[in-house]
């Protein structure tokens, strides 16, 4: 069973009794002295490892590789021990605090690798690649026509019924293969704004597209 | 799976989807309650539904998941 699992899993806000490692990490980082200094040493080589290991895991779909991605994972690794030491007054023992630990280090890894696109795109921000969607869909060569048709209908709604940030925000992350972190950066925004703003468009465009007759309604679901 | 399907699935949304901030909130406890095989989405089904939709939330819970059991061995 897992120490959530033993603890019930706590629901947010609620405060949980810690075991023992936890407990021993909360109390040695906000202490002082130098057994404060050796949990610090201790939790950078921890998030250091879960950092250089997340990049790894990560490596095979970025175009960064070598010294760069361990760059990348050093500068999360230690971003996160400042986040971590700054927020540790809000770890509630929901979880292990290591578990907790790791969140930290593998939102900064993600939002590294967002800011890295950033400076590098592959494609311009701006661009629009209507083009690359019959191979992103992977649709017959055969039913050309048809999809042909579902497509310009898509672009039309896309046109003509998102607001100008959906469209922007539809258009990069669907059409340009923009991370969505790196849009993020991009719009000065964040993750949770942005993904709100691309569900509904999804969402507008379904429904457009089912109106129409070019997609099935939820009833009659391929 | 062709190409109406794809599509119809990246356009397809889940009224349960809880969005990237509540998600990420507990994306600790739901790690770890995934890596011992617990009922995750049952117990946390808008976050399940958004794990499935939003590919950067369900990257992050993949590799928060490894790290997890990288961490217990």
């Amino acid at each position: 069973m897992s120490p959530a699992d033993s603890r019930g899993v706590r629901g947010q806000g609620a405060a949980a009794v810690l075991d023992p490692e936890s407990a021993e990490w909360v109390q040695m980082l906000t202490g002082t002295g130098s057994r404060r200094e050796v949990a610090l040493v201790r939790l950078h080589e921890m998030l250091v490892r879960i950092a250089l290991g997340e990049v790894r895991r990560r490596g095979p779909q970025l175009r960064i590789a070598g010294p760069e991605l361990d760059d990348l994972a050093y500068q999360a690794a230690g971003d996160a021990l400042i986040a971590i030491t700054g927020k540790i007054g809000q770890f509630r023992g929901e979880s292990l605090f290591t578990t907790w630990a790791y969140k930290f280090v593998i939102l900064n890894v993600s939002a590294k690798i967002g800011r890295h696109f950033w400076r590098n795109p592959t494609v311009p921000l701006a661009a629009e690649e209507w083009d690359r969607l019959p191979d992103r869909f992977g649709f017959d060569p055969a039913r050309e026509a048809e999809w042909r048709d579902l497509l310009a209908a898509l672009q039309r709604v896309v046109n003509e019924q998102l607001t100008p940030r959906q469209r922007r925000v539809f258009v990069a992350i669907v059409l340009n293969d923009v991370p969505l972190d790196t849009l993020v950066i991009e719009l000065a925004s964040n993750r949770n704004a942005i993904y709100k703003t691309l569900f509904d468009a999804r969402r507008k465009l379904r429904a457009a597209l089912v109106t129409n007759g070019y997609l099935p309604d939820e009833l009659s679901r391929r | 799976m062709d190409g109406w399907s794809e599509l119809d699935n990246l356009l397809r949304t889940d009224p349960r989807d809880v969005g990237c901030a509540e998600a990420l909130e507990m994306l600790h406890v739901y790690a770890e309650l995934s890596a011992a095989g617990g009922p995750v989405e049952q117990r946390y089904p808008g976050i399940a539904a958004h794990l499935r939709a939003c590919g950067p939330c369900g990257q992050d819970f993949e590799g928060l998941l490894a790290a997890v059991r990288r961490g217990s061995k």
